[in-house]
């Protein structure tokens, strides 16, 4: 490790977590400065920055290969700047759906609290040391668990908050104990530098499985795999709306960007080890998530179900990352990854507006939604759509890519697994379109209100969802393939 | 000198207890203990490695001090959680906290 004068291509790769924590600064300096009338703008300048921040990486920072940066702590590579593309776009569409929510929308420290989490969640998507790894994962998750519960007069957001915080902290302990065993067995941090260690099968096969096992254990509760899931649905349920909407969807990218890399990077030798491993988790979590989503009531805990699924699903083309060199298990996780974020989103958002008009949480209460409010129901139609993976938007596109991604590794029977649950999970997704177009309620007449910010998260998520679907599948497939060839070993 | 296996042995050691206590424990402050133990292990065994392994190289120094310092982090915030909690309910026995479920 050598730390000396930093470069400027070493700044530059590290220019989206400098402008987080200026704009982070500037929206707790504007919170002193501007009376209470204009707190409201707090959310619209944190969101508005961040867009800005992502078209700056976008233009001034590009990859710069594969180049480890910073004395050996990141790389800044096509997977780092997808995954940064994510987060950051998870990070200011959350601020803006925040503008107008409950108890959080007008907080300049919540969107401090939110920005320090993205700083966490890009470095996560970068790491290339095991330390960095776990820095930048704490970085993600601290600041998340203090968003569960923000709301601390509310008693199921303080539970939410305590119940993240305590499963969370005691995971990622399982985390770091792997970790240091790997450091252990081979004296070095760097994640390659471990992986060229592990090469030739030392220290052997029982230590080996042990790190594999702590350092699983960590990444899957990270990416609510069953049998680690449990504490999704009730954070969901008791975190502020849009907290749970960035849960599920920077923090999952996040860490689906971390098992690519770290967990899978290290281990790149030793397939027999993890593939059994992951094809059980990706089994066992799209089959509870979608049997358990079945018989829910709260849209949020449906979604968080949903949201686990979803993993499952995901798990199937990261078991297919090292299967061949053609790169298309990498690829077709960050694809659909980058579709999650957006379609997860959306539905989200859907739930923030209609709880803000009704405060209610229940899917039974969406009755009668469509005449309500055309646009909010067609918005959650197209999101659930995605999610259940219907043609044209990008869901069933992204799902194509996981599925043939585990054909091409030569696990057929766990994409015929796959295929069964996606249509179990159609069965609950249309079940919520029923109620909000067929059923009929006694409030039809009173219209739920959009204000502005909601019109561009909007905007940005639903034109995405259909875009990746349709004419920009083939291009943003084809950028995750070119960052899946970039992962060493691949 | 003493063996590294001595200190892989304490260091595993202490993380099972962390475990068991996290595991067992009805109180909430006393399951952040058992995290605490855990990340302890955490520390020993870096350190361990360090001094016998790569005692020319700060790096696993510098993993355990990063892990103090998420230590430190990590209490705050889950005291400051259990206190708000204990503010509204006057409990901080983590069955008795309950109210999300199914």
């Amino acid at each position: 490790m050598n730390i000396g004068t930093l470069e400027n291509s070493e700044l530059l790769a590290i220019l989206p977590e400098i402008l987080l924590a200026v704009l982070a600064l500037v929206v707790l300096a504007l919170d002193l400065i501007w009376p209470s009338s204009r707190k409201r703008e707090l959310g619209i300048v944190a969101g508005t920055g961040v867009f800005v921040i992502l078209a700056l990486t976008l233009i001034l920072s590009p990859p710069q290969g594969d180049e480890a940066l910073l004395g050996g702590m990141i790389r800044h590579d096509d997977l780092a700047q997808i995954f940064k593309v994510m987060v950051l776009l998870a990070s200011a569409l959350t601020c803006l759906m925040s503008v107008d929510a409950e108890g959080v929308g007008r907080k300049a420290e919540y969107y401090a609290i939110l920005l320090a989490s993205t700083i966490g969640m890009t470095l996560m998507a970068s790491a290339a040391d095991i330390i960095m790894a776990y820095v930048a994962m704490e970085t993600t998750s601290i600041p998340l668990y203090i968003l569960a519960g923000f709301l601390r007069d509310d008693d199921r957001s303080a539970e939410a908050g305590l119940k993240y915080f305590l499963f969370g902290a005691f995971a990622s302990a399982f985390l770091l104990y792997g970790l240091s065993l790997l450091y252990g067995f081979t004296g070095e941090t760097g994640i390659y530098d471990i992986a060229a260690a592990f090469r030739f099968g030392e220290p052997g096969t029982l230590p080996l499985l042990v790190a594999v096992i702590f350092v699983a254990v960590g990444v899957a509760f990270k990416v609510s795999a069953v049998p680690f899931h449990f504490w999704t649905p009730d954070v969901y349920e008791g975190a502020p709306i849009p907290v749970a909407a960035f849960v599920s969807v920077g923090s999952k990218a996040a860490s689906f960007a971390l098992l690519m890399r770290v967990f899978l990077g290290i281990f790149q030798h030793q397939p027999q080890m993890w593939a059994p491993l992951l094809v059980v988790f990706s089994v066992a979590t799209m089959t509870v998530g979608n049997v358990l989503a079945l018989p829910q009531k709260n849209i949020k805990r449906l979604l968080a179900y949903s949201s686990i699924a979803q993993a499952g699903y995901t798990l199937m083309g990261a078991v297919a990352v090292y299967a061949s060199d053609n790169g298309l298990g990498a690829a077709s996780v960050t694809f659909y990854m980058g579709l999650y974020v957006l379609t997860n989103i959306a539905a989200f958002t859907v739930v923030t507006l209609f709880h803000r008009a009704t405060h209610s949480e229940e899917i039974a209460d969406m009755a009668g939604l469509s005449r309500r409010s055309p646009g909010l129901a067609m918005a959650m139609l197209l999101a659930l759509l995605s999610l259940g993976g219907i043609p044209p938007l990008a869901g069933f596109i992204g799902k194509f890519y996981l599925f043939s991604a585990a054909v091409d590794a030569g696990l057929v029977g766990l994409a015929i697994i796959g295929v069964i649950n996606a249509i179990i999970a159609l069965y609950y997704y249309l079940s919520i379109a029923k109620v909000m177009y067929v059923d009929r309620s006694e409030d039809e007449d009173k219209p739920i209100e959009v204000p502005r910010p909601y019109w561009v998260v909007f905007g940005v998520t639903l034109v995405g969802i259909i875009v990746l679907g349709t004419i920009g599948a083939g291009i943003g497939f084809e950028w995750a393939r070119q960052a899946a060839l970039g992962l060493p070993g691949v | 000198m003493v063996p590294l296996w001595m200190y892989l042995v304490v260091s595993a050691g202490l993380f099972a207890i962390g475990v068991y206590g996290v595991l067992s424990r009805r109180n909430a402050v006393a399951i952040l203990m058992g995290i605490e133990l855990m990340l302890n292990a955490v520390n020993v065994n870096l350190i361990a490695f360090w001094r016998y392994l790569t005692p020319m190289d700060v790096s696993g120094q510098a993993f355990a001090l990063f892990v103090l310092v998420v230590a430190a982090a990590e209490a705050a915030v889950g005291l400051a959680m259990i206190i708000s909690i204990y503010r509204n309910r006057q409990t901080v026995i983590a069955e008795d906290i309950d109210l999300l479920r199914g």
